[in-house]
């Protein structure tokens, strides 16, 4: 006999979020969407219900709006009861040029990046730690390894959020919960549809998700997608600071 | 020659192509700059010549519209947007018993360009094209409305978007009715014959045991060979037993040259006729297999080289069709460039709602050729004894016809033209409807 599994998906209709849902769907998981934009969930949440999820909630959500992450996680336990998997996906990859013209701007991507992002985490934390069991898995990104002049802002945000991690991890181990790192590298999304997307080095959704799956499953700590970007990311952190100021990435 | 992203299963004819990529059904038809053109629809680019394509205008991508709606297990209906796959439908519908109720050779087509190009299998015989199968679908025009046309409503631009080639607006979903099946495999037969009358003879005495037929050629014989080849029939098996896995090889760059030239077809025509050594074969295959050989080689167009390839495929109706289809194998074999397959349908007389659609009653011969100016001469020459038979060639394959051979194909032709969507035009559209510019 399977074991229902219980997901609650935030930023649900992102790409690599959406193909991680699949992936659960075809399994026959619960699932519950969290997003922005109502008519984007129902289609998400229609294709889920045909791929074999055994059920499929949906509540659109302004993120932005902290004083509401309590009534969203509260929602999400009350049809999910036991939250199995946590995968928190939403985010913005902010145009540079833009955030160094305009300082809210960058303050804004920290918002959506990092700050609402800990919120959420924040407010799982009590129920997580009462179910003693469960993984949490956050999207960040390899933009967090090292600063670089065309993304620092996003980088910081999700440089921020690895360390962030780094301590909810260390803090809810000991009660049964996993708290997992997923940090991808170029992937052909809407997001990063402004940018030449193709090369050796681009990954798709589907890729990314099938990663995310298998690391809930092994309850890893951390993992870069698709694996040979942690010797990429390796590879940069090791470059003198004194070498790295001047390259131009 | 200009890398494309967005190219024609034929890589001919190939020049730069802007394109957006649509992402959700809800949104409206994207705000594209004045100087965008005109735009297209594009699903996986499993069409051949330039139907998908559309030079000067911006092209919309459909791929991302790949979610499913409604799948009724019971009634064997499916609802999906129009750039999920034939082979992500059968992947979710075949567990439940339920199979595509027309096919063309490849899986790898979108449901969208399946109804825009009124695609057909097999089974022609029949139950017709796909757009026989189609209970609605919404059209999203440049107006902003949208429109759930079915056989009653809207009918007539229901009927002008089967087999439309994209013209009509952007197919946002469809809904389908499936074929039931207990498994996934098919009991075969596969007889040889030693020329093309032979091969009407069995058509004709298959189609009522027979629900898939279909013939290939050995288009380099000539003589009392001309047109042998061997001629399969099958109809699904009685047996549940699922999809078995297959590996999937692929063609990982593009050779410098075509490596299909007169003697590589030479050779592997005249190996594939003497591979079955009986006259007659029975096997039972996985479905796969029998209906998508070619899938099972990723990028296998690339062996064409960087030139590409061009694709034939036209119907020869009613009694001059035998006599056609013999004299084009005649051109074909004394061109010397061969054809690295061919292969032959006779079609039945199931009609489609499509104003468009190509298949009619007669006999069909589907070709391709690597891309050259003997090849265009050639197809000039089929097209000629096309037209003087009354017959009609497939657009969805078709790169270089000529427009009085279109509009003598499908006399409907100028009832279409009043739905096209003031904002939507094709490469293909532009050549066969006249001013010649593109």
């Amino acid at each position: 006999m399977t074991v229902l599994t219980r997901v609650l998906i935030v930023g649900a209709t992102s790409a690599i979020a959406a193909a991680t849902a699949r992936r659960y769907a075809e399994r026959g998981a619960q699932l519950f969407l969290v997003a922005r934009d109502p008519a984007r969930l129902d289609i998400v949440a229609a294709d889920l219900t045909v791929r074999g999820a055994t059920r499929v909630d949906t509540l659109a959500a302004d993120l932005l709006d902290y004083d509401s992450h309590g009534a969203l996680v509260a929602a999400a336990l009350d049809a999910c009861q036991t939250l199995d998997v946590v995968l928190i996906a939403h985010g913005v990859l902010p145009e540079q040029g833009a955030v160094e013209a305009t300082p809210a701007a960058a303050l804004e991507a920290m918002h959506v990046n990092l700050l609402s992002v800990m919120s959420i985490a924040l407010t799982l934390r009590a129920p997580l730690l009462a179910q003693g069991s469960g993984t949490l898995a956050v999207i960040s990104s390899v933009a967090g390894d090292r600063g670089r002049q065309s993304n620092y802002v996003y980088g910081a945000a999700k440089g921020g959020l690895d360390t962030f991690l780094q301590g909810l991890r260390n803090r809810l181990w000991a009660a049964g919960v996993n708290v997992v790192t997923i940090k991808p590298g170029f992937v052909a999304t809407p997001m990063t549809r402004h940018l030449p997307a193709t090369g050796l080095l681009w990954s798709q959704p589907e890729v990314i998700a099938a990663g995310i799956v298998r690391a809930v499953e092994r309850r890893a700590s951390v993992v870069y997608l698709p694996r040979y970007w942690a010797l990429i990311m390796w590879v940069v952190r090791l470059i003198p600071e004194f070498i790295f100021k001047r390259l131009r990435l | 020659m200009a890398e494309s992203h967005y190219l024609s299963w034929g890589r001919y004819p190939r020049f730069p192509q802007a394109g957006t990529e649509l992402l959700w059904r809800s949104d409206p038809l994207p705000e594209l700059p004045a100087d965008a053109g005109q735009m297209l629809p594009y699903g996986a680019g499993r069409s051949y010549g330039d139907v998908c394509l559309n030079r000067g205008g911006t092209v919309l991508a459909t791929r991302a519209l790949r979610h499913f709606i409604e799948f009724d297990r019971e009634a064997g209906t499916l609802r999906c947007e129009a750039g999920v796959t034939l082979e992500e439908i059968a992947r979710l519908t075949l567990p439940a018993g339920w199979w595509l109720p027309v096919t063309p050779g490849t899986a790898f087509a979108t449901v969208g360009g399946a109804v825009a190009n009124d695609v057909h299998g097999k089974n022609h015989h029949r139950v017709g094209t796909f757009g026989c199968h189609v209970l609605r679908f919404e059209l999203l025009r440049s107006d902003g409305s949208r429109r759930v046309c079915t056989a009653e409503q809207h009918a007539q631009l229901f009927a002008a978007t089967i087999g439309g080639l994209g013209l009509t607006g952007l197919i946002t979903w469809v809904e389908i009715k499936l074929r039931p099946v207990r498994g996934a495999w098919l009991d075969t037969e596969t007889l040889k014959f030693g020329h093309a009358d032979d091969l009407l003879k069995l058509s004709a005495g298959s189609e009522s045991g027979h629900e898939y037929t279909v013939a290939w050629l050995d288009c380099a014989a000539t003589g009392a060979r001309l047109g042998r080849g061997l001629f399969t029939r099958a109809n699904h098996a009685d047996t549940a037993a699922a999809m078995p896995r297959r590996r999937a090889p692929g063609v990982p760059f593009t050779p410098p040259v075509s490596l299909v030239n007169r003697y590589s077809v030479r050779l592997f025509n005249a190996v594939w006729y003497a591979r079955q050594r009986e006259r007659r074969r029975a096997r039972r295959v996985p479905m796969h297999a029998f209906f998508y050989p070619l899938d099972a080689i990723a990028h296998w167009n690339r062996i064409y080289g960087p030139r590409g390839m061009l694709q034939h495929q036209a119907v020869l109706p009613g009694a001059d069709g035998p006599a056609a289809l013999r004299e084009m194998l005649k051109q074909i074999s004394r061109a010397g460039t061969g054809s690295f397959l061919a292969v032959a349908k006779v079609f039945g007389a199931v009609k489609s709602p499509g104003m468009l659609s190509f298949p009619r009653p007669g006999v069909s011969l589907a070709l391709d050729f690597p891309m050259s100016p003997d090849t265009l001469r050639l197809l000039g020459r089929l097209d000629a004894l096309t037209l003087e038979c009354g017959g009609a060639v497939y657009p969805a394959k078709d790169a270089c016809m000529d427009p009085r051979l279109f509009r003598a194909g499908f006399p409907q032709w100028e009832e279409f033209a009043t739905h096209v969507d003031p904002a939507f035009s094709s490469s293909f559209w532009r050549r066969v409807t006249g001013d010649g510019l593109d």
